[in-house]
């Protein structure tokens, strides 16, 4: 791709800086890193879903080459004391969460559980060494659907809670009016949707490298994570090391999607051990292990009902949320059903409002934040029954989403749940995406293969969306019993060359942030994007931050960024004033230079300030030295983006295999700052919606055992299968923040899980087919149209 | 995801090859390509305490004609066949199966002797061989056997290979009459759920995927000799056969796959 240079970058596609090191090899993973003396630690794994730890023996590793030590969960436990891995969500003040010790003492929870240690002088030798030892396990009843596990009579994953419920979350503003509402109602629809477990699959697994100062009693923690910050201090809490001695750095790290915004047990097992032994401790993932040592998403039983009247304006919606924690609560476990709970309306104007999630335990591994984390759930209930909604009524899908929709001129918008959305033009979006999908065209071609009765039907889905960004503002998370803020902190800091550092809090794994932050200060400042170095992920470096999770880098870093760069110019403003001779409120910033007003020729140039700032020998009075500022920026609320995907599926009814033919994705991310990563944005996302749809399933056995433990069986999408999107925009600039931006890092799989399930129900409706489960594989859509059509499954 | 230990040994031809696997008895594993072997030893599946690599013995990779027969050597990687202009003119269906294996990366490093001695009953090629009703060339410490492809297979996982032979080569006859490849699977770089090769107009048909190793599909055959439709023969196509259940299809579904792919596919080669 070649790009000339545009007069303003900030709106313009421009490639991104991050990516020739991603491509040539050059960037450095945890995996590419090695410190002189480190030790491997290889971990031995639950193969139980439930087992109380009868012993572990270690005789045979110890027999191999390079294995120095074998430690039970009993041995490690005076490193950490009382010292568990942290919840920082309790969402209820009586939510029952069990202490979780890095390495189990007593009872294995969950396939993957670690049991025991291995430490060795390689990573060969460890995973020999982890292989050799043999833990003996007296098995458990194991509970392992969520359904099952909230039954009367059900086996307990923590015994000492007394009950498989962690927490009930209810949001009911008016209780009655929801009753009222369904009992004049004249279409009720009900619904059940299972929202499978989700392994996340980051090009690269985690990875762990701690390195002790043996003299300074200092930690440097090493971590493939999404959140430096935000580990940094939880490691201090969790092993009393104190926060300023601790150092985290996060390399490149090779995607997240939700599952590095965590403190694992590994990080804190290495780190203690480091500690410890003196040495630095490693551990790398392997593909294999991340299926059941890292989170995983999604695990949600949906009840959803809309109470409608008789043109299909639906007056209220009420949902039963059954939500899997799995067997303990890693960081926010318990508040990514929340982060949904606020928009089971979608972008509907809804009168009434019942919400009610209870969180359960199972005797599997945790759930967490997975792109949307919470958001993609209820769009899809929301949408689904929408779509079932228009059946009842007899309109069609567009129809019964126009004669919903919050109108345009509605905003800021006091949703039925208690949010004030900020901007949107619904109805102008789908319009958008009908024409780009050429709607009537494809409407005649499935009329005609349904009346030709063939065997590949065509089915058109469409899905409406508005979510959450940029959690925020930090007293509104108090209310939620979030455990953090959601500001974000920025420094802009000129060097006398007039080059540009930028060093953000925002911890980036993917999303292009240096390119994206050096585009908005190089139009602020009137230089080239080129001479701003953008700074982050290690908290020498950037010691202030929140990190990077929930489509919130750009609204809340980004603003960071983009108000401290003008803090800047008020400084270089005072100092070219001074230099000028002229009052301050009589210059203005043109091409780099300040000017006075009218007068051109009078003006000093940006690359004369910084240097005037630095040599200090002729500042105005009373001036520091140095063109540097810092903000740290709390939003006032959060940001809506929104947007109205439609996906087209070939459904073969012969062996019930699913072909997306055509994908329209129409977003509203507000104003977009670099096109382009927004575009890729919205491609990666609509794969990993429609892997949801069509693919993607964590599969249990009954007894708890996980099936899907390699990119063989566990499906993700490839290139191969992605769909040709169609991909545009519609701005509606957010007035929550100074550049009107919203966010698109979760958008694309928000909205792509129902417009593809959707459409395969679309297709398979004349059949009598009113519902697919996910993954909808071939099999399960041939036996989906067989039990419709009577015939034998 | 890390293999045990195990020792490496570079052969310098087929016959070092086999003096290497007849010292070392069943501890030994020939390395070719390494892309069914090395994910079996990562997952420890495998466990062979010697790999012999014949991975560089460049003189057996090679796509010879001769008198309507087609000889191709145990080291020819799937790419090979893919692109072989001989193979477009001569067999077009090897090229075309070919093609569908995995992805790329696979098919520049998979063999054809390697795919056929692996014996995997959802491997694509092997059900190419067994329709064309190919040859396979075994080298041992007594000299060259040709076992027919309809011999070969004799197990899950399992060849009529010993312990101390090596595949040299692989024959198949030349021809384009009639042939055709259906594979199944839900993503472009897997292994088929069903798979149906018809070659010679169905007097050659085979299915992967349908049992314990790749298998002809005779009721098929039998149909189609005696003059049945494509839609009769391919009601017969999972008769007697007792195929796989697995996370992508269960039995049943996959004897209904079986006959949809086989009519499917005798249509495509002609069989009206
Ligand atoms: C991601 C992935 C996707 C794949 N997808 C497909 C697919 O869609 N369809 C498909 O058919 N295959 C697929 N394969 C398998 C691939 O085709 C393999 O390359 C092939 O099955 C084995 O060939 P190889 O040369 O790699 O054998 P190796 O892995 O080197 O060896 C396999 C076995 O054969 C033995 N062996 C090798 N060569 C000889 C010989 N000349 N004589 C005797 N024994 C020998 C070895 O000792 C070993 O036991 C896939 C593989 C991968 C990794």
């Amino acid at each position: 791709m070649t790009m000339t240079e545009p007069e303003t970058h900030v709106g313009s596609p421009r490639l991104r800086r991050e990516d020739p090191a991603l491509l040539t090899g050059e960037a450095q993973f945890i995996d590419d890193m090695s410190l002189h003396g480190e030790i491997w630690v290889g971990i031995v794994r639950s193969t139980e879903a439930h087992a109380t730890i009868l012993g572990v023996d270690g005789s045979a590793a110890l027999e191999i080459d390079g294995v120095a030590e074998v430690l039970s969960g009993a041995d490690l436990a005076p490193l950490w004391g009382e010292g568990a891995l942290p919840c920082a969500w309790p969402v209820t003040d009586d939510m029952r969460n069990p202490p979780h010790l890095p390495v189990a003492t007593s009872v294995a929870k969950y396939v993957g559980d670690a049991v025991a240690v291995v430490l060795a002088t390689s990573r060969y030798a460890a995973a020999d060494g982890a292989a050799a030892v043999s833990v003996d396990y007296d098995p458990l009843p194991a509970v392992v659907d969520v359904e099952a596990a909230v039954a009367d009579g059900a086996p307990l994953v923590h015994e000492d809670l007394g009950a498989n419920e962690s927490y009930t979350w209810p949001l009911i503003p008016d209780p009655e009016a929801v009753d009222e509402a369904f009992a004049n109602a004249a279409h009720v629809v009900s619904e059940r949707y299972v929202q499978q477990r989700l392994i996340p699959a980051p090009m690269e697994p985690r990875g762990v490298l701690a390195a002790p100062g043996v003299a300074s009693g200092e930690l440097t923690l090493y971590s493939a994570t999404q959140i430096p910050h935000i580990l940094k201090v939880m490691t201090a809490v969790t092993l009393g090391i104190p926060e300023h001695k601790i150092r985290v750095v996060a390399p490149s790290v090779g995607g997240g999607f939700g599952c590095k915004l965590n403190v694992y047990a590994e990080e804190i097992l290495c780190s203690a051990l480091a500690m410890d032994r003196g040495v630095p401790v490693r551990w790398t993932e392997s593909r294999s292990e991340a299926a059941t040592a890292t989170i995983q998403g999604r695990g949600q039983v949906q009840h959803i009902e809309l109470a409608a009247d008789d043109t299909g304006k639906v007056q209220a919606v009420r949902v039963k949320l059954l939500a899997d924690m799995g067997a303990y609560l890693q960081l926010v476990t318990p508040g990514v059903p929340l982060l949904g709970g606020f928009l089971y309306h979608g972008c509907y104007d809804i009168a009434h409002y019942s919400f009610e999630c209870t969180s359960v335990f199972t005797n599997k591994t945790p759930t967490d934040a997975y792109r949307g984390a919470g958001r993609p759930e209820a769009t899809y209930a929301v949408e689904r029954a929408m779509d079932s909604l228009a059946v009842a009524v007899g309109v069609t899908p567009e129809e019964i989403r126009s004669r919903n929709f919050i109108a345009a001129d509605a905003f800021p918008y006091e949703s039925c749940a208690g949010l004030i959305f900020d901007s949107g033009d619904y109805q102008a979006v789908l319009d958008k995406a009908v024409e780009m999908a050429g709607l009537e065209g494809v409407r005649a071609d499935q009329t005609q293969r349904r009346a030709d009765g063939s065997n590949r039907q065509i089915g058109i889905g469409f899905s409406s969306y508005v979510e959450m960004c940029g959690l925020a503002p930090s007293r509104v998370l108090a209310s939620l019993n979030y455990g953090a803020g959601g500001w974000e902190a920025a420094t802009v800091r000129v060097l006398p060359t007039a080059k540009v550092q930028v060093i953000t809090g925002s911890t980036p794994h993917g999303q292009g942030h240096e390119t994206s932050w050096s585009m908005i200060v190089a139009d602020k400042l009137g230089i080239d994007p080129d001479d701003v170095e953008v700074l982050h992920s290690d908290t020498a470096i950037s010691p202030t931050g929140l990190d990077t999770y929930g489509s919130r880098s750009l609204s809340v870093g980004g603003t960071a960024v983009f108000m401290a760069t003008d803090k800047v110019l008020d400084k270089a403003r005072l100092i070219a004033a001074h230099q000028l001779e002229a009052n301050e409120d009589d210059l203005e910033y043109v091409d780099g230079s300040f000017q006075v007003r009218g007068t051109p020729t009078a003006s000093v140039p940006f690359a004369a300030i910084a240097f005037a700032a630095f040599t200090a020998h002729d500042l105005p009075e009373g001036m520091e030295p140095n063109l540097e500022a810092h903000v740290t920026y709390d939003p006032p609320n959060f940001t809506f983006p929104n947007g109205t995907h439609i996906a087209v599926v070939e459904v073969d009814t012969d062996t019930g295999d699913v072909d997306i033919v055509d994908y329209v994705a129409v977003d509203d991310c507000g104003n977009q700052v670099n096109p382009m990563i927004v575009e890729g944005q919205v491609h990666g996302g609509v794969l990993q919606g429609a892997a949801q749809a069509l693919y993607e399933d964590a599969v249990y056995t009954e007894d708890g055992q996980i099936v899907t433990v390699n990119l063989g069986d566990y499906l993700v999408p490839s290139a191969a299968e992605a769909p040709a999107y169609r991909v545009a925009g519609h701005v509606t600039p957010s007035p929550t923040n100074p550049m009107g931006v919203k966010g698109i890092g979760e958008a694309g799989t928000i909205a792509a899980t129902p417009a593809v399930i959707n459409a395969v129900v679309d297709a398979l409706r004349p059949m009598g087919v009113s519902d697919v489960a996910m993954p909808a594989s071939p099999q399960t859509v041939w036996r989906a149209i067989n039990e419709a059509q009577g015939g034998a499954s | 995801m890390i293999p045990a230990s195990f020792d490496y040994e570079v052969a310098e031809s087929a016959e070092h090859a086999i003096a290497l696997l007849t010292e070392h008895g069943d501890e030994a594993k020939l390395l070719a390509g390494g892309h069914s072997l090395i994910p079996m030893m990562r997952f420890r599946l495998a466990t062979p305490t010697v790999l012999v690599d014949v991975g560089r013995l460049d003189d057996l990779r090679y796509i010879n004609a001769d008198n309507g027969t087609i000889s191709i050597g145990a080291l020819t990687r799937h790419s090979e066949l893919e692109h072989s202009q001989l193979l477009a003119q001569s067999c077009p269906m090897m090229a075309s199966v070919a093609a569908l294996v995995g992805d790329p990366a696979v098919r520049h490093r998979g063999t054809l002797g390697g795919t056929l001695a692996h014996s995997d009953p959802a491997s694509d090629l092997p059900a190419a061989v067994l329709a064309l009703g190919g040859t396979i060339v075994a080298r041992g410490p007594g000299g060259d056997r040709e076992i027919a492809a309809t011999d070969f297979f004799t197990g899950y996982f399992e060849s009529a290979l010993a312990d101390d032979e090596m595949i040299v080569e692989v024959r198949v006859p030349a021809g384009d009459a009639g042939w055709n490849y259906q594979k199944f699977n839900r993503r472009a770089q897997d292994w088929a759920i069903v798979g149906v090769a018809v070659a010679d107009a169905g007097a050659g048909v085979s299915l992967v995927n349908m049992g314990s190793t790749p298998l002809r599909a005779s009721a098929v055959e039998a149909a189609v000799a005696s003059g049945a439709s494509a839609a009769d023969a391919a009601a017969v196509a999972a008769e007697g056969l007792q195929p796989p259940s697995d996370l992508n299809a269960d039995a049943d579904y996959r004897r209904h796959l079986a006959r949809v792919f086989t009519q499917r596919a005798l249509n495509a080669a002609g069989v009206a």
